[in-house]
């Protein structure tokens, strides 16, 4: 049972902020599933206190967040940041609607990657594949 | 990783004071099995022994995680270090899983329980290995109590649970409920009885089956004590104070005779069992690949010349 190297990808998957439903969340999480990872599904209203102890008690991968609105900006590095600041070295990836001009801000603040609302669940599964291989060099 | 044995001797040094990211990845050398995963084993066997277990079994929706997470809530609010493991199955198609029962566990998590999910991950095997070992790495570093929630389906499933000190199985209200479960073969595992949902029409009638059913069987759990039925609305906390009360009176009961020492050493047994088995189906599957088919010999004269082959071998490290 040696199978540290085939191991699946663990991934953390919640949405932030106060708005919204689950559905698209749910959608993802799906995806990844039927990619071969498990999703630890966090669900809605998520803070970042709640991402970063389930990140650290779940021993994950990478964090997939979901936000609404123009929270990517303020949310998405708050994360990473915090995560960081928790000696916790997890890629995260965020989804959402993201504009052309912010995703140089985004890459700077840390964020591993970034998927709209058209990701495919081929595009969804490599990005959060190429994140969590890249970080482990 | 350079070196796996001083990567495990550095965590189990980091979680003795309370690192919980050291924990964590204890848990993760624990799942994956192998080598580290016997280290652990060896590490944290003389450490452990000290706490209460307890597993919550019963059918997919039942209100097995909101049970988990009022009780680990309740205790982490008081003088208790919860541990929670939470097993979902993982799909037999691709191997993903979504684990989703730490939804319900979010105020348990900020009150201080250490919430683990964890998937089946296809070969039954594997979970049967796991799982005592993940147990052992809470209890080492001083968690207390542990509940473990699995589905109460699969045979791994309900074994896994009723290695637990304390195994509680949850029904829920209305006509049925409890005879499934008593297919699903957790009438026997059980030290006390949920029925859940008890807002909703029969609870009674639930309740009245269990009784039944109890009678009849003359189960009385492991142990020479029969299994108290509590009924509870748990999305409401109506009845969680009885909830607890039984969780600890059959803990006291454990605890205050030889029943506690019987049931570990039961659990010894099974799980030098499990090992047992995993080691020898390895060889085996390992010759079975060296196999030549030959013509016209008996399956079963094959099998035993295999057999003795392998137990002269010396390749269990
Ligand atoms: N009406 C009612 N619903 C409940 C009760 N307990 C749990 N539920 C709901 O049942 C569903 C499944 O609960 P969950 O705890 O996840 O069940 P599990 O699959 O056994 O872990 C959730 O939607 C809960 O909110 C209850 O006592 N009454
Ligand atoms: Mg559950």
């Amino acid at each position: 049972m040696n199978e540290k190297e085939n191991a699946p990808i663990r991934i953390v998957l919640a949405k932030l902020g106060l708005d919204g439903h689950d559905r698209g969340l749910k959608v993802v999480a799906r995806m990844l599933r039927d990619a071969g990872m498990e999703v630890v599904y966090l669900g809605l209203r998520q803070t970042t206190e709640m991402v970063v102890s389930a990140v650290e008690q779940e021993d994950a991968d990478a964090v997939g967040i979901s936000m609404h609105n123009a929270g990517h900006l303020t949310l998405a590095p708050r994360i990473v940041k915090a995560l960081d600041d928790a000696g916790l070295n997890v890629p995260v990836i965020v989804g959402g609607i993201v504009p052309e001009g912010d995703l140089d801000a985004m890459t700077e603040s840390g964020v591993a990657g970034v998927l709209g609302p058209g990701a495919s669940a081929e595009d969804v599964a490599k990005c959060v594949r190429e994140a969590v291989a890249t970080r482990g060099e | 990783m350079a070196n796996e044995n001083s990567t495990v001797i550095s965590l189990v040094e980091n979680a003795s004071k309370g690192d919980r990211r050291s924990v964590s990845r204890l848990l993760t050398l624990v799942e994956r099995g192998g080598i580290s995963a016997e280290e652990v084993a060896e590490a944290t066997h003389k450490l452990a022994g000290k706490s209460h277990v307890i597993g919550i079994t019963g059918a997919p929706g039942a209100g097995k995680s909101t049970l988990t997470a009022s009780l680990a809530k309740d205790l982490a609010t008081s003088e208790y270090k919860p541990a929670v493991l939470a097993v979902d199955p993982s799909s037999p198609l691709t191997g993903g899983a979504i684990l989703g029962d730490r939804v319900r566990m979010e105020e348990a998590s900020e009150a201080g329980a250490f919430i683990r999910s964890m998937a089946t991950r296809g070969h039954a095997g594997g979970l049967a290995l796991a799982v005592p070992g993940m147990v052992r790495v809470f209890d080492a570093f001083g968690f207390n109590p542990i509940i473990i929630e699995t589905v109460g389906v699969g045979q791994v499933e309900v074994d896994v649970a009723s290695a637990a000190d304390t195994v509680v199985v949850v029904v829920t209200s209305g006509w049925g409920d409890a005879v499934q479960a008593n297919k699903a073969g957790l009438l026997e595992i059980a030290d006390l009885f949920v029925v859940n949902k008890a807002d909703r029409p029969g609870a009674s009638d639930a309740r009245r089956d269990l009784e039944l059913m109890i009678d009849l069987s003359q189960v009385t759990g492991q142990m020479s004590r029969r299994p108290e039925i509590v009924m509870t609305t748990a999305t409401e906390g109506e009845g969680f104070d009885e909830f607890k009360k039984a969780i600890f009176e059959h803990k006291e009961f454990l605890f205050e005779g030889e029943q506690i020492s019987v049931r570990r050493s039961n659990r010894w047994k099974a799980e030098v069992s499990s090992r047992l088995d995993y080691l020898l189906s390895e060889v085996a599957k390992k010759s079975m690949e060296d196999l030549e088919e030959k013509e016209g010999s008996s399956p079963g004269l094959i099998a035993r010349e295999m057999a003795k082959n392998i137990l002269k071998k010396d390749e269990f490290r």
